[in-house]
């Protein structure tokens, strides 16, 4: 092992410069190094990013002024229909495990790899074939695909664009979701360091792990929903058609029961990567780890179980309406857990506010606010005022956007320079997510006001009274994609030309401050033995010693 | 899939030239194995689902459709299937026991007893289209709401456990080759026995798929 | 957990494989087979569907126990399979109480 992991003049080689079977594209496209494929993930993420911004640009332009700006509205619907899907199935859910898990899990638990590196591979061509079924679906006759991102049945079973391919994609996508999630429940099951036990492991395992679980138990039911929908436009079989005695309903059940769990997908991994920043940059154990350990475990097994929430008005059963809002309530306990566990770290913490730090109190604000609305929503009585307004517009952006798109680029800032061996400009950095945070909130605090007052979502249209404030949002967006775009130039300009960052720039104790920037092929020279929990920081000079 | 199974097992192997080690693993490929069927039960509980909510809505007309399913037949299939997961699991032990000749013939008549399901559900469904039974036929048009969903589950059902048999055939088909070629051997045999628990899981789903279409009239 | 420690186990021993057992396994589920088919003619009412479901899980749990060698594997296997089942269970009660009290 030694002998591919070291060059001639004794220095060792990182993964970028090792020369595997094959060099160049090749090299990256047929390697099963987890490390290069989280990279190869993360480069499609972004690329993805940023068409469903664009999308979401022009969205926000058509509002300018009541009755058609630029676009008609069906145009508008195919928009907010792949602004939903690139977001969602494309950029949040694969996002944090797929991109930084894949890169990091590994590492974080002292294993050379993955349990199964060719499956982790293939589960990127299923994902990079998906998105790109999912774009070509825009160029087929019928037109591009405008039933919302959650094809609700019957609409998706009549209308006349192209709805099979779409649905072919997400399907697609959902089994490398599937495979990734068996590849880490494995990996962690398997390949961990000796001493190692599930209560050591970093908290941002235990949130991949949770993920892992719902990837692989709600992830089928998509997959049969998406199979069903194509199966009766191309046969004809009717089991959603109330025309042929299906039940419409049933397909927000089957829909929901994959769809709630999958907000769990998004946002548990992104909570991990709280749990880590907060502790490096508070240098302190965190507070209460395995409450948030087991709280990640909670949230996903109850989060399975409240996906009636998005169907207060659907005319489902009154006992259900109850039981569903009740077990919403329940989810915000482990939830709570979390945010109070992470505050009372900080209390009496040595607290360097470096860039990743900054976005993750830019999270706790924006995620607070999204996660408190989601209690007005939850609740039956409010949820009948507000239901399919912009009120629940912005409430999902606050937790998706606010909360995982945040992190995810919170996470950026975190492991750029492990992951590059770079450092980037941290004055603009914090200067963008400024620009970020004021843009956020202009455009999405005004979507709680106009959904409040009655503002439906996905309208290309709307009355004369609401412009101002839909003006006032459009130049939030502006903003907003202003801040993105400085922090997307700034880690571009780091990358070429940024410093050497040097191996543990933040002073953080998990393994992959352990080991070298970038990372050696294999990441360790030796597979290491665990003594200490991750962030028990007066072990901290023992466990770095070799660092540097 | 087949992709799937092939690559949980044999990725020591192959990975091992190129990362230096041999990160063989047969209880972590067992592990994945049992996941990855997890999610293909999930995929059919989807359905009973479905099955569940709409036999609620549409008993008596359920009861009626059951009625026109043919009892041998599908008794047939349910033989021909718990027979050939017998034969899956002898051809394991032939193997497990050295015995490699005789793992082949059994694994052979595994994949023959998965066609004679195939050709019997081809006889099955063939009788029903040919009495315009099926989604979009002139006759089941003429029924009556429940009846069109109670044939509409049975044949995606029974057509998704069928595209699952074929899934299995070609598995199984996979394995015989490396077990000729050495690849699946006595000392090496994770592969054969995560191809058997594919075989069980298709055989398990029939096991409920039955009694629900033909015996509950 | 502490089989990560070392390659022990890593690598698979037969479980003293045995014809004879799978046979009687198999010929209970063919037993199993036609007492289900049997009952299917007698009118239970309401209860055919129990009875069948009963029937179906003994089955399943014949198939998973031996053909699938649960039975032989460590506690996380069986905790998995029954943490599983449990999961499929809640979600068909929940759906259950809208479907039925609509």
């Amino acid at each position: 092992m030694s002998d591919s992991t070291v060059n001639t003049s004794g220095d060792y080689v990182n993964f970028y410069q090792y020369k595997g079977k094959h060099s160049g594209i090749l090299g990256w496209l047929l390697s099963v190094d987890h490390k290069r494929i989280g990279l190869l993930y993360l480069g499609s993420m972004v690329l993805f990013f940023l068409v469903g911004m664009t999308l979401g640009f022009f969205m926000r332009l058509e509002m300018w002024n009541p009755g058609q700006d630029v676009m008609g509205p069906q145009t508008y619907n195919a928009l907010f229909t792949l602004h939903g899907i690139i977001m969602i199935f494309l950029v949040i859910i694969p996002g944090i495990p797929a991109g930084f898990g894949n890169f990091f899990l590994p590492i974080q638990i002292g294993a050379e790899d993955v349990s199964f590196p060719r499956l982790n591979l293939f589960s990127w061509y299923l994902y990079t074939i998906g998105g790109l079924l999912a774009v070509a679906s825009l160029f087929l006759s019928g037109g591009p695909i405008d039933t919302g991102w959650t094809f609700y049945a019957p609409y998706s079973l009549r209308t006349g664009t192209e709805v099979i391919m779409p649905l072919m994609a997400a399907f697609i996508l959902g089994f490398s979701s599937i495979l990734t999630g068996v590849n880490f429940v494995t990996t962690v099951h398997r390949l961990r360091a000796p001493g190692m036990t599930f209560f050591k492991m970093p908290l941002f395992i235990w949130s991949l792990y949770s993920t892992a679980w719902i990837q692989i138990i709600g992830t089928p039911i998509i997959g049969i929903t998406i199979l069903l929908v194509v199966v009766e436009r191309m046969f004809g079989v009717g089991l959603f058609d109330p025309a042929m005695g299906g039940d419409p309903i049933l397909f927000q059940h089957l829909f929901w029961i994959y769809s709630h769990p999958a907000v769990y997908i998004m946002i548990l991994p992104a909570m991990g990567v709280v749990s880590e920043i907060i502790p490096t940059f508070a240098r302190k154990t965190i507070f209460g780890y395995g409450a948030i350990a087991v709280s990640s475990i909670a949230i996903a097994f109850v989060g399975t179980l409240v996906w009636g929430h998005h169907m207060f008005t659907s005319g489902m059963s009154d006992e259900s309406r109850w039981v569903y809002s009740f077990l919403t309530f329940i989810v915000a306990l482990p939830s709570g857990v979390k945010i109070f566990n992470w505050v009372a770290t900080m209390y009496k913490g040595s607290i360097k506010a470096e860039t990743p730090f900054l976005y993750v109190m830019a999270f706790i604000f924006l995620f607070s606010i999204g996660g408190l609305t989601g209690l007005v929503l939850g609740s039956l009585a409010t949820d009948v005022h507000l239901h399919d307004t912009y009120f629940v517009v912005a409430h999902f952006h606050y937790v998706m956007f606010g909360g995982t798109i945040f992190i995810f680029f919170a996470a950026l800032h975190y492991w750029f320079p492990k992951m590059f061996g770079k450092m980037y400009n941290t004055k603009i950095a914090n200067i963008a997510l400024a620009i970020m945070v004021v843009g956020f909130n202009m455009l999405y605090f005004t979507f709680f006001i106009l959904g409040y007052l009655g503002m439906p979502r996905r309208y290309y249209d709307y009355l004369p009274e609401f412009q101002g404030m839909h003006q006032f949002a459009t130049v939030g967006s502006w903003v907003l994609i202003a801040g993105i775009l400085l922090m997307f130039i700034n880690l571009f300009l780091g990358l070429k030309n940024g410093k050497k960052s040097g191996n543990n720039p933040w002073g953080g104790m998990t393994l992959e401050w352990t080991v070298p920037s970038p990372p050696p092929l294999l990441n360790f020279k030796k597979i290491p033995t665990v003594k200490y929990g991750p962030y028990e920081y007066e072990h901290y000079d023992e466990v770095t010693k070799n660092v540097n | 899939m087949s992709t799937n199974s092939t690559t949980n097992a044999t990725h020591g192997e192959e990975h091992g030239h190129e990362h230096v080690h041999d990160l063989r693993d047969d209880y972590g490929s067992k592990l994945g194995m049992w996941l990855f069927l997890f999610t293909e039960l999930i995929l059919f509980g989807g359905l009973f689902l479905l099955y569940m909510a709409y036999r609620y809505q549409y008993f008596p007309e359920f009861q009626l459709s059951a009625k026109s399913l043919k009892i041998w037949m599908g008794g047939l299939n349910t033989i021909i299937l718990l027979t050939s997961s017998l034969t899956m699991v002898l051809s394991i032990v032939a193997l497990q026991r050295r015995k490699i000749k005789a793992s082949i013939y059994w694994l052979i008549t595994t994949i023959v007893f998965a066609f004679g399901f195939l050709v019997v559900k081809y006889f099955e469904w063939s009788d029903k289209f040919a009495h315009g039974i099926f989604p979009g036929g002139e006759e089941l048009a003429l029924k009556s709401q429940g009846e069109k969903v109670f044939y509409g589950l049975y044949f995606t059902m029974t057509g998704l456990h069928g595209l699952h048999v074929i899934i299995g055939m070609i598995i199984l088909g996979f394995i015989l080759v490396f077990i000729v070629k050495g690849k699946v051997s006595p000392d090496r045999f994770a592969l054969i026995e995560n191809g058997g628990l594919y075989w069980h899981l298709v055989d398990l789903i029939w096991i409920f798929l039955f009694p629900l279409f033909y015996l509950l009239h | 957990m502490s089989y990560t420690d070392t390659n022990e186990g890593k690598i698979a021993h037969a479980h003293d494989p045995r014809y004879g057992i799978n046979v009687m396994i198999w010929i209970t589920l063919l037993s199993l087979t036609v007492i289900t088919i049997a009952i299917a003619g007698l009118d239970l009412g309401n209860y055919t569907l129990l009875v069948a479901m009963f029937i179906a899980a003994i089955k399943s749990g014949f198939v998973i126990n031996y053909f699938m060698h649960i039975k032989f594997e460590d506690l996380l296997f069986k905790l998995f399979i029954a943490g599983v089942i449990m999961v499929l269970l809640v979600i068909f009660v929940l759906t259950a109480l809208d479907v039925f009290l609509r």
